[in-house]
């Protein structure tokens, strides 16, 4: 049976897939064509459909998911249009980077190890900061805007009082040129590795400028609005969006991204930070492996490669959704029940 | 696929964008309606209230 020239069983499967990355993508920030764009290249799509079909599916995705976080006032606007710009100028300094390593022959090799070691650091360094918070006291602190838990180099920045001063969501304030710079460089990686940055943006908002991290997110999904329209744009031009991948992957990630950015007023924000980063490492692992793969000449490692992103993404939003269930279970019945969407 | 396979480049790139968008805000709406109806009582299911 198919529908509007697409199996039904095509279009169960892409709708349950969105949903899996809709919960990651509203929770986190990140995770879209990271998920995506492998698993299409495994089914046997081109590169370029792959790609763009990816891009616009995060377009979509990123826009369902900031409208929710908008909803729950975790979007720093004024924080996403600098971003945006500081991105953007980074970005086109790093794909100079990539086009010389191109020039000498090198950027297949340096841009993945950078990117495989990027992974991991990134994983590793929130997981081990989530879990030494976590076992060094503040249990039954309430209040997360607290200076104490502002990480020690987001004090420093805010340190360096340049102006003009710029006030951010969570009663924070930061000089422009602080967040222009820390912007330029997590664009700088981007641009360098090719990747969209979710990954280094969210955790790179919250260490560096010293906002939430529901404000991370939420501000890091506004800034992917942007980057994820415009790319999806650009492949569009030369028709590589399939909507008959598009359409069903958005129906499901919408219900996913209600879910996800939902669940993050509702889970601890060492919690976030712990699935975040093990996200990040097992993502390390499996471009690792796709790499070995591509290296030797083992088609079988791309396989396992996906298996370990999907296994990855299934362990880490059955943990999200687990998380807030606990904690609605956990809540007083008399206290708000408007925090349960 | 939605008839647009005959466009320009250009147009039918903005179309394609516009359709993505249209169906995100869509399904915001769509999938809020049916929050606002189902969460109350979703959550007090899971609470066990």
């Amino acid at each position: 049976m198919e529908v509007l020239g697409v199996a039904v069983e095509l279009l169960v499967m892409f709708t349950g897939f969105g949903l899996l990355i809709g919960i990651l993508f509203g929770f986190f920030g990140m995770g879209g064509s990271f998920l995506v764009t492998p698993a299409l290249l495994v089914m046997g799509y081109e590169t370029n459909v792959a790609v763009g079909s990816g891009l616009a599916f995060v377009f979509g995705t990123s826009v369902i998911a900031t409208l929710k976080h908008r909803d729950l006032g975790q979007v720093d606007y004024k924080l996403g249009v600098l971003m945006i710009a500081g991105t953007t100028a980074g970005i086109e300094v790093g794909k100079i980077g990539l086009e010389y390593l191109q020039h000498v022959g090198l950027a297949d090799s340096v841009v993945s190890v950078a990117y495989v070691g990027l992974l991991g650091a990134i994983g590793a360094f929130v997981t081990y900061n989530a879990v030494a918070d976590r076992d060094g006291g503040l249990v039954g602190e309430e209040d997360v805007d607290s200076e104490e838990e502002m990480p020690a180099i987001a004090q420093t920045i805010q340190s360096y009082r340049v102006p003009p001063m710029i006030s951010l969501r969570g009663g924070v304030t930061v000089s422009l040129w602080m967040i222009l710079l820390v912007a330029f460089a997590t664009g700088l990686l981007s641009g360098f590795l090719g990747v969209g940055g979710g990954f280094i943006r969210m955790p790179a908002l919250f260490y560096l400028v010293g906002v939430p991290v529901p404000v991370a997110v939420g501000t890091d999904l506004f800034e992917i609005v942007f980057s994820g329209g415009i790319g999806s744009f650009l492949y569009a031009q030369s028709g590589a969006v399939d909507l008959s991948i598009v359409v069903p992957l958005l129906a499901g990630s919408a219900l996913g991204a209600r879910l996800g950015a939902g669940a993050t007023s509702l889970v601890e924000e060492d919690d976030i930070k712990v699935y975040f980063g093990v996200m990040l490492l097992l993502g390390a692992l499996a471009v690792a492996v796709r790499q070995v793969g591509g290296y030797l000449d083992v088609p079988v490692l791309d396989t396992v490669s996906l298996a370990i992103i999907l296994g990855a993404a299934l362990l880490v939003s059955g943990a999200v959704i687990l998380s807030s269930i606990r904690e609605l279970r956990r809540t007083a019945p008399d206290s708000s029940s408007s925090a349960a969407d | 696929m939605f008839g647009i396979e005959t466009l320009g480049g250009n147009l039918q790139a903005a179309v394609l964008i516009g359709l993505v968008l249209a169906e995100a805000v869509l399904l915001y709406v769509g999938y809020g309606a049916l929050e606002s109806v189902l969460a109350r009582r979703v959550t007090e299911l899971i609470r066990g209230i």
